[in-house]
């Protein structure tokens, strides 16, 4: 009976055990490649499990918002809701809610930000009270019982008190939110009796979600269903956007690693000629020396990549991407503070590998075949 | 185009792969013209040195083209939330006219290398590399394979527009569909298991069969045993096994039993099938040679090592099926 594959791979191990021993012969210069190499892999790696981190973060936020929201539209423009227009939608099979929700924007002097003003039904929120939101809070200051005023757009100063600051674990939605009652909100912004902004359905089944979306704009010519996928789809293209941007801006940092590794690869020092001379010498064939010396590709390739991933999973979810939170986080005055969720996920390891592990091998096939085609009595002499 | 990381990484891969390939042409066709393995002119050294430097460099090819298949479904099933309509990788390949081209196309490209790196390396045991020529002229044939895959692949991924409503796998996999994919799945359930069984029973006999008595005859015949059982295991897997992983009688998809809902089990069966299906494919590449002199000792070892790989893989995959429809709630057959 033939044997399967023992011999082989004792030869394989042979060969594991000698490169480790000529790598550890030439710890310096091996040092360096592996160095640059792992730095490459970390800044990668960061750079993939932020923007993952921040997809899944979208995800989550975007689990708990109506599956449809529709909007009137007047001239292409995002217009009030006006009374009797929810009942002109009627009854949609599907449809567990609809509600017309009340929100709007207030600019406040005094940070420089726009607040997100939204109404509550009073059961939630008592009149002249408000709820606000924990970035909000530190920005100005507030804690629950304090008073604070604000000066509506009518030039009217209206006095709240904060009845509660909201979770810190809701910030990432809430961070400029104020709740306020319907009764106060209509009061602040002179919104007109019976009109609402927009209007938010749930929906039970997600397979029905266009099918009630298209009902809608039947009905309803001059509305504008917005619908979470949408959104949702829209989140990750933007961050699978961001991600290409950086990434295409990264590729020149590819290209000097892999000229990198390719010089240093083909830079043999006399000693390592010596060696393979020797090995020739000694009876090793051409194709030894370059299982040899993809073996050695392979052990440093290995290494760096779980320096580098291991350093970057700490540099994410430790320290919250310092170097990369600029670019993919986006920007505002009120930006909350939110820790991410650990998430690796294997798509993107096997698209780091691609990245780094393949560009290095394709450059240092040619060094390592040059070195292995040298004849042993010319280094030897 | 989606301007995705794994988009890019595939398209580099693809890239890299047919420029190595290119720049190995003009040598090939240097080898078919030049190659005189008695002379012991400069050239023919210079020639045989660089051999070495190809096969390693198509060895690299070919690996990456295992990953990048294996990562070109994968990145298709994370991509179907971008679709509308899609919920796994068939709706991401089937919104546009490129998608299961391409696929089908890398599989070929798969199966073609591992035939090839079967014959590269008995050429390379025998001391006088007698194959070489036909190696090299085969090198060029693969050309053109590799060169249509890349453009597919190209095709398809510039055609992605994230605003196209797709079909999901249901309505691809359905009974009633009029597709080679719809029939498939619309077989009913028990001839589909005496297909599943007794085709992969006969490839694993065969290569069992030629692990222990190698003949030329078993060598051929396990190869077509083996495009045969990977035909019969896709067949299977679309018509019943899928079912039985699912719990649901009409859920025929090949693509999302790779999904996390689902433990990645399509991985399970996947890898030993296609290991399997290769190995065959490569036993019976390797039989035309067998006659050559300084092959005839070589051989015989090397393609009954393949057939045993192929045996364990069709073992490993029938075993794995077994379990998944035995551990499985489903009722589909009453008995």
């Amino acid at each position: 009976m033939p044997n399967l594959a023992s011999p082989w791979l004792e030869k394989q191990r042979h060969l594991i055990d000698f490169t480790l021993a000529s790598l550890g012969r030439r710890k310096t210069k091996n040092l360096g490649l592996l160095v640059a190499y792992a730095l490459l892999v970390f800044v990668l790696a960061s750079l993939a499990l932020f923007t993952n981190a921040l997809r899944t973060e979208a995800t989550f936020v975007l689990a708990g918002s109506p599956e449809v929201i529709l909007q009137r539209m007047v001239a292409g423009r995002h217009d009030l809701i006006p009374p009797g227009y929810l009942d002109k939608i009627g009854r949609i099979r599907g449809v567990q809610k609809k509600e017309g929700r009340l929100w709007g924007y207030y600019y406040d002097p005094v940070v420089n930000a726009n607040y997100t003003f939204m109404a509550r039904p009073a059961e939630e929120v008592a009149s002249g009270t408000i709820m606000v939101g924990a970035t909000l809070a530190r920005a100005r200051g507030l804690a629950a019982g304090n008073v604070i005023s604000f000066r509506s757009y009518s030039g009217k100063l209206f006095a709240f008190k904060v009845a509660s600051v909201l979770s810190p674990d809701s910030e990432l939605l809430s961070a400029d939110l104020v709740l306020v009652s319907e009764a106060d909100f209509r009061a602040f912004f002179e919104y007109p009796a019976g009109h609402y902004t927009d209007i938010a359905l749930s929906v039970a089944n997600p397979l029905e979600v266009r099918n009630i979306a298209a009902k809608l704009a039947e009905a309803l010519p001059d509305s504008r269903p917005i619908l979470r996928e949408e959104v949702l789809r829209t989140y990750q293209s933007v961050f699978d956007w961001r991600e290409g941007i950086v990434l295409t801006v990264l590729s020149g940092a590819i290209l000097a690693f892999v000229i990198l590794a390719w010089e240093k690869a083909s830079g043999l020092s006399a000693e390592e000629k010596r060696e393979i001379g020797i090995l020739k010498a000694i009876g090793w064939e051409t194709g030894d020396v370059i299982r040899m010396k993809l073996w050695e590709g392979l052990l440093i390739s290995l290494t760096a990549f779980l320096l580098g991933f291991v350093g970057a999973y700490i540099h994410v979810f430790h320290f919250g991407a310092p170097i990369f939170e600029p670019v993919l986080k986006g920007w505002a005055v009120l930006y909350p503070r939110f820790t991410l969720v650990p998430a690796v996920d294997g798509l993107q390891i096997a698209t780091l590998f691609f990245f780094t592990v393949f560009p290095y091998t394709a450059a240092v096939l040619v060094p390592i075949w040059r070195a292995a085609i040298t004849d042993p009595d010319a280094v030897m002499r | 185009m989606l301007f995705q990381p794994a988009i890019i990484a595939l398209l580099m891969a693809a890239g890299v792969a047919v420029l190595m390939l290119t720049a190995a042409a003009p040598f090939a066709v240097q080898v078919i013209l030049r190659w005189d393995i008695r002379s012991g002119s400069e050239q023919q050294l210079a020639l045989e040195r660089r051999t070495y430097l190809f096969s390693t460099l198509l060895s690299f090819v070919f690996v990456i083209q295992l990953a990048a298949l294996l990562l070109f479904v994968f990145n298709a099933d994370r991509l179907s939330g971008m679709f509308v309509g899609a919920m796994c990788a068939v709706g991401t390949l089937n919104v546009n006219d490129y998608g299961f081209p391409s696929l089908i196309s890398q599989m070929g490209v798969f199966f073609l290398a591992a035939m090839w790196l079967a014959i590269n390396h008995v050429d390379t045991r025998a001391p006088d590399y007698p194959l070489v020529r036909i190696k090299y002229g085969l090198l060029l044939l693969l050309l053109p394979v590799l060169v249509l895959s890349f453009w597919l692949e190209l095709q398809y991924f510039l055609g992605l527009k994230a605003n196209v409503i797709t079909s999901c796998c249901g309505s691809l996999f359905s009974g009633d569909a009029k597709t080679i994919a719809g029939e498939a799945s619309g077989m009913e359930a028990q001839p589909a298991i005496f297909l599943f069984y007794s085709g992969l029973t006969a490839a694993t006999g065969l290569a069992l069969w030629h692990w222990r008595r190698g003949s030329r005859r078993s060598g051929y015949l396990l190869a077509a045993a083996s495009a045969a059982g990977f035909v019969a295991a896709i067949i299977g897997v679309l018509s019943f096994i899928s079912l039985y992983i699912y719990e649901h009688p009409h859920h025929h998809c090949p693509f999302c039993i790779l999904k996390p809902e689902y433990d990645y089990q399509g991985y399970w069966l996947y890898l030993p099938l296609f290991t399997a299906t290769a190995a065959g494919l490569g036993a019976g590449a390797l039989q035309p040679f067998a006659r050559v002199r300084s092959l005839a000792s070589v051989i015989p070892g090397v393609s009954a090592r393949l057939a045993g790989i192929s045996a364990l893989g069709y073992s490993l995959f029938i075993a794995i099926a077994t379990y998944f429809v035995l551990a499985s709630k489903l009722i589909l057959i009453e008995h």
